[in-house]
């Protein structure tokens, strides 16, 4: 569904993705973790299309995902969520997963934001500014609405920021009932959450695929946890 | 909002009554008040709704006012003028629109841009004193400006064109204000006037969610062009003249300091911030006050100081107060 290959993106002198390599299938949930730096935030906003890469290709469904603007990336079929909530503040939280359902549904936009409502389960707050919400609530909103536009390709950026640790629980129950209607790739931080959602695991480092695998493999190999875990276990005594 | 119909019949009613109730004079006056009414609200849609600062409202006004007086004068027909006005100034929008919007220029310089082309129309205008400056039996006068503009006329088939009235003309000029104004809000509660919203809130997230806001940006401004278009073509056709000082910094200004002391973003705002600065101009004014304009300024700052969002919400803001009060209070009744 998706594919990269040789994936640059320079800023100045920084090469933040430093060829790349990267596929996913249809129907996947993969999980991108690594050390602060590694360039998971950078490889996300190529994906997102935010960013234009240096050098290399992204293709998504066989469009190539660079050239397109901005809006046109939304229409194939992308939908992201930003580690920081990027919602309308001064919006209601209807109208806000109003805006996310409408280019796709049109006039059935209202049933999908009832649904969308219903499943982050701020049906009672749906008159609210978005102001006036927690910052969790925010997280909520936008996880809403990225349900709303029912998107093929789903990029969450660290979902679970700012949430408690059951919100975090409730929100891997949410991806992973989420990835039975779509391919999703979450950039996380916190390793619970990852082992929640039993996802496969990209490991980035240096702006490179380190390793990849199921969890279990990623914590069985050194490499890994001598540069993501910092530490040497194996050589201690 | 579900006020709006009662809202909407006591502004038809007042519209409708107050020529019986001021002199002659006062209608006159109020009659060009109307069409700087306009132009305010072409400003709200594209500043207070869109969020984008256009400085060049001044510019589709006085654009309008020279091709109301143009066509007007060749054409003898005051309504093929005003047709003139609203699309010459649509043209230049969409002109303007096009290649800042789709090329993705910033909202500053989109505010400079816009300020820039107004003062050049006010130099090249300037530039037209000579009889070789002229459209057709237009000239265009220079600093002195277009005169023998003719006043709006009753043009119905069959009938020899008749010059409005005063009153008759308050009433024209009054009822294109509502039409225009009925039309903006409709357009603002549309789902068309949702995503303008987002696109003043977060322009980047709207595209994300898949929305061009490119075309939109143009299509808002465009519309927005042709009101303030009207707008010149309706001052031109009141004074029968317009010169280069309608495309002035203190006129481009003036526009924008209407919307601020009104407030932004409901259109009603705009209308009333328009009437308000104008009055107490033409009351400081009348008033032979040695500083006008120190105390007009005064005045500004002080309204843009303790009403930050403006005037009009203020004063909602103040009614759903005294409306909560009385209920809260019996609420805490046992």
């Amino acid at each position: 569904m998706l594919e990269a290959r040789g994936l640059v993106k320079e800023f100045g002198g920084l090469r933040a993705v430093a060829g790349m390599d990267f596929t996913l299938r249809r129907g996947e949930l993969r999980c991108l973790i690594g050390p602060n730096g590694a360039g998971k935030s950078t490889f996300f906003k190529l994906l997102a299309a935010v960013l234009k890469p240096t050098a290399g290709t992204i293709r998504f469904k066989g469009l190539d995902l660079p050239r397109l603007q901005p809006h046109e990336v939304a229409r194939a079929g992308i939908g992201i969520k930003f580690q920081v909530p990027r919602v309308y503040e001064q919006l209601s939280v209807a109208d806000n997963l109003w805006l996310a359902a409408n280019f796709r549904h049109g006039r059935a936009a209202g049933a999908a934001v009832e649904r969308a409502l219903a499943e982050i389960r701020l049906g009672e707050r749906r008159d609210a500014r978005v102001a006036h919400l927690s910052h969790g609530d925010r997280q909520w909103v936008e996880i809403g609405m990225v349900l709303a536009a029912e998107p093929e390709l789903i990029l969450l950026d660290e979902p679970t920021a700012g949430m408690t640790h059951a919100e975090a629980r409730r929100t891997a129950d949410l991806v992973r009932e989420i990835n039975r209607r779509a391919t999703v790739v979450v950039v996380e931080h916190d390793m619970d959450f990852v082992r929640q959602l039993a996802a496969t695991v990209t490991v980035l480092h240096r702006g490179a695929v380190l390793a990849e695998g199921s969890m279990d493999e990623i914590r069985d190999n050194a490499t890994v946890r001598d540069i993501y875990l910092g530490k040497r276990p194996h050589a201690r005594g | 909002m579900r006020a709006e119909p009662a809202v909407w019949t006591t502004g038809a009613v007042v519209l409708g009554g107050l020529p019986f109730l001021l002199s002659l004079f006062q209608v006159v006056q109020l009659t060009v008040f109307m069409a700087f009414c306009l132009l305010a609200l072409s400003l709200d849609l594209i500043w207070g709704v869109a969020g984008i600062l256009s400085f060049g409202q001044a510019a589709f006004f006085g654009v309008g006012g020279y091709a109301y007086g143009v066509v007007g004068i060749n054409s003898g027909s005051t309504t093929l003028g005003l047709a003139g006005a609203v699309a010459s100034a649509a043209v230049l929008a969409a002109l303007l629109g096009y290649f800042t919007f789709y090329g993705r220029v910033g909202a500053m310089y989109f505010a400079v841009i816009t300020l820039t082309v107004t003062l050049i129309l006010h130099q090249v205008m300037g530039s037209t004193a000579g009889p070789r400056y002229a459209i057709g039996a237009a000239r265009l006068g220079g600093y002195n400006g277009m005169t023998n503009i003719p006043s709006l006329a009753l043009e119905l088939p069959g009938r020899t064109p008749s010059v409005l009235e005063p009153v008759p003309l308050f009433y024209v000029v009054g009822g294109l204000l509502l039409v225009v104004l009925g039309l903006g809000r409709a357009l603002v509660r549309s789902s068309f006037g949702r995503v303008l919203r987002a696109i003043r809130e977060d322009e980047g997230r709207t595209e994300l969610l898949g929305y061009d806001v490119r075309w939109r940006k143009l299509l808002t401004f465009v519309i927005s062009g042709g009101i303030a278009g009207l707008a010149g073509g309706l001052f031109a056709g009141w004074g029968n003249f317009i010169n280069p000082q309608v495309f002035s910094l203190s006129q481009s200004a003036l526009v924008v300091i209407w919307v601020m002391v009104g407030g932004r973003g409901t259109l009603y705002g705009a209308i009333a911030g328009a009437l308000v600065v104008q009055w107490l101009t033409n009351y400081l004014g009348a008033a032979s006050v040695t500083y006008t304009s120190v105390l007009l300024g005064v005045a500004l700052v002080v309204i843009v100081l303790i009403f930050p969002g403006g005037l009009v919400p203020a004063v909602g803001r103040g009614l759903g107060w005294l409306v909560e009060r009385p209920r809260r209070a019996l609420a805490v009744l046992p």
